[in-house]
This record gives C-alpha cells, structure tokens and sequence, in this order.
C-alpha cells in the first residue's frame, strides 16, 4: 500500500511538471501573440481589417496592405507543394520498393543531406544558376507549350513567383521524401502480399501500400508545409520582392517573410514597424490555420480508417 | 480425439492413392523443390502432385515448412529479400516459374495465415479488390460477386448491413473470412488456404469446411491444418511435412488410419509435435 502511495507521489510530480512544460509553451505563445498585438496596436487601429484586403505598400505616404504579401506566401507555398510532393511521393516509392539496396542507401543519404544544407545556399544557387535558367529556357518553353493558361503567359523574368515555388519545393522535397519513405517501408509486408496474391502486379501492390501509408505521407506533407512558410532567405533571393499580385507565376512578387526580412531595419517610423509587425502577426496567425486545417485532415482520413472500431 | 482416429480400423491393404484419385488430372506438380531463406534451408527436395479438383491438406508441426510450401506455389516466396527457391513446380504442365508471376497468381489464389484485410477499404471494397485489380468495371457485375463472395465465405449475414464500414471494424474470425471471400471473388483455380479456420469459431469452421467442399467441383484446395480432425474431414490427400521434408503423402483414409511412416503416426496421434 505504502509502494503504491509512493508510486502515485511520484507520477503525481511527473504529471505535473510536464504539465507545466505544457501550459509554459501555451504561455509563451500567448505572450508573443500579446506582444505582436501590442506592437502593431496603431497600424491595427488605422488600416483595421483592410489591412488584411488593400493592396498598396507605400512608407512614404503611410498606407500599408498585406494583401500582396498573404497572396505571395500562399500561392509560392502551393507552387512548392505542387511540385514537391508527387516528386517526394516518387522517390519515396523508388527508394522503398525498386531500388536495389546498394543504391537505396546512397540516395537516401544524399536525399537526407539536401535536407541540411542551409536555406542561404539554396538561395545563393538559385540566384546565380537557377534563375538565368529558368529566364532563359523553363519558363520560354512554359508559355510556348502551355501559354494558354494564364499562370504560364507573360515575360520570362526569371526572378518570381515560379523561381520562389521551385526553389521552396527543392528544400521540402528532402523531408517529405524521407518522411515518405519511412512510412512506406513501415507498411506491413502482408499487405503488398495481399494485393500480389489476388494477381495485382507490383504497381497495384504499391498503391495498397500508399493507401495504407496515405496519413503519414500527408503529415510529411504538412511538415513541408509548414517550413515553406515561414521560410525567407532563400526565397528573398528568386522572388523578386515586388508586393503585386499577378495571376501570371512568372512575375515578380513578394512573401510576408520576405518583406519581414527585407524592411525590418528600415522601419524608420512607428507607423512603418507597426505594420511590419501587424504582418507578423498575420504569418503566425496563417501559419497556424494552415496547419491546424492540415492536421484535421489527417486526422479525418486516421479516423476513417479505423472507421467502426469503437 | 486423436487416438479415436487412429483405431477405427480399416482393411489393410489401402491402394497408395485411392482409386477415385487416382484417374483424376494433375493440377499442380512438386518436384525436388528446395526452399531457402538465406542460408536456412526451409523446404527439402519436396516432390508432390496435387490432384484437379480434391482438397490436399498439409499437416506436420510448427516450423516444418508448410507455409513456405504453400508460398513457392504462389511465388509469395520470392518477394522475401534473400530467399531462394531451387526445383520444379508446375500448374496444368506448366513451368510456374517460366510464366510471369501475376499470371500465376490470377490462377492461385491466396488466404494467408494471418488475416491480413486492407485497412482504408470497406468491406464491400476489400472483397472486390482483386476484380478492379484485374480490370473489371462493371458495378452490378462488381456487387453480384461481392455478395456471392460474403456468401460463400459464411460472412454475408454478419455483414450485410455494413458492406461500407472499414475492413478493420470486424473481428479476427470475420476478417478471416474477408480474406477467404476476398480470395474467392477473383475465381482463381487453386485456392492456397493456410490455417484459414484457425481464428474461427466452431460455427464458422464448420461453413469453411462446408464451402471446401462445394469448391472442390471446381477447384483445387491445399489447405494448411493444425487440426487433424479437420483435414482429415476436408482432405482427399494429406502431406505430413517434417523438418522440411515431406515425410509421407497419401490418401487421407490411408495416412489417419495405417501411416506407413513411424514420424507420421507419432505425430496424428499427439506423440509429438
Ligand atoms: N521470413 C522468413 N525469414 C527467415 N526464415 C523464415 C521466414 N519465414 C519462415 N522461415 C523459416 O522457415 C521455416 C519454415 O517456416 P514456415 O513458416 O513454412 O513454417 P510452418 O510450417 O508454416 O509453421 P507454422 O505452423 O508455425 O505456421 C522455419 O524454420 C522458419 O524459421
Ligand atoms: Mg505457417
């Protein structure tokens, strides 16, 4: 009785020291969300909800607008998924189930030291390699090939929205893809069996492996997601930081993290930093739809597999 | 149980393959087929021939290589990384090994030792799995052999009302039963059925055993029992497997009453194994 008593005054301390680390994390993200409020208090109060709608950046004249700056960040994130995560998928698929093991390791080893290199080198590369060959060759071919939808017509100019979202999907495609592949090699041998024993071919036996696998590819999504976001260096570099929206993905434009980045010693008056922090704050507020919408569906699809076992 | 089987005394002279067998055609043919994975050896020079239309049973205990008969015959073997598989095996004079895999497995079909249904497909869409796998499009076509499947496997009744929820929302013994209608709905030839009863209740195995019967007319079982009673109800022609050795194969009557091998008598009447 006495053990047992001792036991529970220890799990007692456990649980709520761990409960304090818990409320110390929710503390210190109120705090900041608190301290962003305070800061942006006067663009808040000037610009209201049009803050979030206008389109104009103007210091001097002290009218400002995110609208350009939210657009940037989601449609470069979108280009980056678009790309990165059927990439991710495929060379998750080639290193789980064809390559031989003699090439799986070395792939995977380059695959996961893409993942460390920092976010200023991707830039620097794109900004000298990538951008004069997507001005001068992806993005002619682009608007000669599929000109006719609006996302591919106008001036290659190399630096823009296109360059932000490809150079975003090269850094997440190393997380998804070894994400991915963790999880495919989970999936129990019986599985793909299944599938070959009712004459599947090796295809079919791989999508019954996805399927089973589809919940942790989309949190490998999500984590890519969440890192294309909030990243800035690298896409400062090729993005052109122009704050306009263009339906055409080779112009120039510009993220929230990027104006944050670029302006934030320039912010000579109050009304300046004000705002800049008011974007902030729209980031972190993004940031955390995003994913908590990302986690949701996650959450959905887990739950629907195990639809009816409670 | 098992002593009960071996007194009942028959006259002593039982033909080794029992006449009604014996005119029928071969279906599947065994021979020196060694199985390896790595440097274990799990299967020794097996040599066997499985009649058209009967139900072989493979008995002998645990670890002695029964599944990993079973699992050459498909070619399930060979997606083991590092196992090997030396021999012949044949389906209808066929070279099994010359054909390309997913046409064997078209023709054999598989249930597995462990139920093994796909987690993100309802129940319906387990069953028909291997179907639209093979290309078939038709909805009403599809529904009618889903049925028919859940029917034969003795599940439609459980089930009838709940063909969308998810395969995993059954019990052990139903998604055994799954997997058997799962296997059943792609018509295949032969019907490789490892412990298929094993997580049954004494119902449900009762209708398995029933269904082995009926499917006999038109195909070929091998069924892997640790039940004797069962493969000696079930069975044309048992194979007792040893070590990885096939110790003695005959005609069930024969092998349950007067085994002409000491190992097998020893091991249906409980000595050992
Ligand atoms: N995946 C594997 N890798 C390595 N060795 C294996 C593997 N599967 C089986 N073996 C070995 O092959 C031998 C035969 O195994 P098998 O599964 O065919 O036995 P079994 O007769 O089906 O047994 P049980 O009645 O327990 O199912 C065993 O000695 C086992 O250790
Ligand atoms: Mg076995």
């Amino acid at each position: 009785m006495t053990s047992t008593t001792q036991t529970n005054y220890g799990d007692t301390i456990f649980r709520n020291l761990t409960r304090a680390f818990a409320f110390l994390i929710l503390l210190l993200i109120v705090f900041m969300v608190y301290e962003m409020y305070r800061t942006s208090a006067s663009s808040i109060e000037k610009f209201g909800w049009s803050f979030l709608t206008r389109s104009v950046w103007d210091p001097v004249q002290e009218e400002y607008g995110a609208l350009p700056f939210i657009y940037g960040t989601l449609v470069s994130s979108a280009v980056a998924l678009v790309i990165a995560v059927p990439l991710s998928v495929g060379v998750a698929i080639f290193l789980s189930e064809l390559a031989p093991a003699w090439l799986e390791r070395p792939v995977s080893f380059f695959v996961e030291l893409l993942a460390g290199i920092p976010s200023i080198v991707y830039g620097v590369w794109g900004f000298f390699v990538m951008v004069p060959w997507m001005r001068t060759t992806v993005e002619p071919l682009l608007s000669d090939h599929l000109g006719f939808i609006p996302l591919f017509r106008g001036a290659p100019y190399g630096v823009g929205m296109l360059s932000a979202g490809v150079i975003l999907s090269i850094m997440i495609l190393p997380i998804i893809a070894s994400i991915s592949r963790d999880v495919l090699k989970a999936v129990p041998r019986v599985q793909k069996e299944a599938a070959l024993a009712l004459g599947g071919t090796r295809w079919e036996a791989t999508r019954i492996g996805l399927s089973y696998a589809r919940s942790g590819i989309m949190g490998a999504t999500i984590l890519g997601l969440g890192r294309v976001l909030g990243e800035t260096m690298a896409v400062t570099m090729v993005i052109g930081n122009r704050p306009a929206i263009s339906a055409s993905l080779f112009d120039p434009a510009y993220t929230m993290a990027s104006v944050l980045a670029n302006e934030f010693t320039e912010a000579t008056t109050d009304m300046y930093l004000s705002a800049l922090v008011e974007i902030a704050l729209v980031l972190f507020v993004i940031t955390i739809i995003v994913n908590s919408f990302a986690r949701l569906l996650v959450w959905s699809v887990t739950r629907k597999n195990q639809a009816g076992r409670v | 149980m098992q002593k009960e089987i071996s007194t009942i005394s028959v006259q002593p002279t039982v033909a080794a393959v029992p006449v009604e067998l014996a005119s029928k055609r071969e279906k599947i043919s065994a021979h020196q087929v060694c199985a390896f994975f790595g440097q274990n050896q799990a299967l020794k020079n097996i040599s066997l021939s499985i009649p058209e239309h009967s139900v072989v049973a493979i008995i002998g205990p645990s670890g002695c290589g029964k599944s990993t008969f079973l699992r050459s015959v498909n070619r399930m073997h060979e997606m083991i990384p590092e196992s090997r598989i030396t021999g012949t095996l044949t389906l209808d004079g066929e070279d099994i090994y010359q054909m390309d895999a997913v046409q064997v497995r078209r023709r054999i079909g598989m249930v597995f030792q462990k139920p093994n249904p796909f987690p993100t497909m309802s129940i319906a869409d387990n069953v028909s799995a291997g179907l639209r796998m093979n290309g078939m499009r038709d909805r009403r076509r599809i529904e009618e052999i889903v049925e028919r499947s859940l029917r034969q496997a003795a599940l439609w009744n459980e089930v009838k009302d709940s063909l969308f929820k998810g395969g995993m929302s059954l019990s052990g013994g139903q998604q055994q039963r799954l997997c058997i209608a799962r296997a059943l709905a792609v018509s295949p030839d032969v019907l490789l059925m490892d412990e298929p009863a094993s997580a049954l209740d004494p119902i449900s195995t009762a209708k398995i055993e029933e269904l082995m019967y009926e499917l006999k007319k038109d195909y070929t079982i091998v069924i892997v029992t640790h039940n004797m009673q069962q493969a000696a109800r079930v069975s044309d022609r048992t194979a007792f497997f040893y070590m990885g050795e096939l110790i003695e194969y005959d005609g069930t009557k024969k092998i349950f009453t007067m085994p002409s091998k000491k190992q097998t008598e020893e091991y249906i009447t409980g000595r050992f194994g």
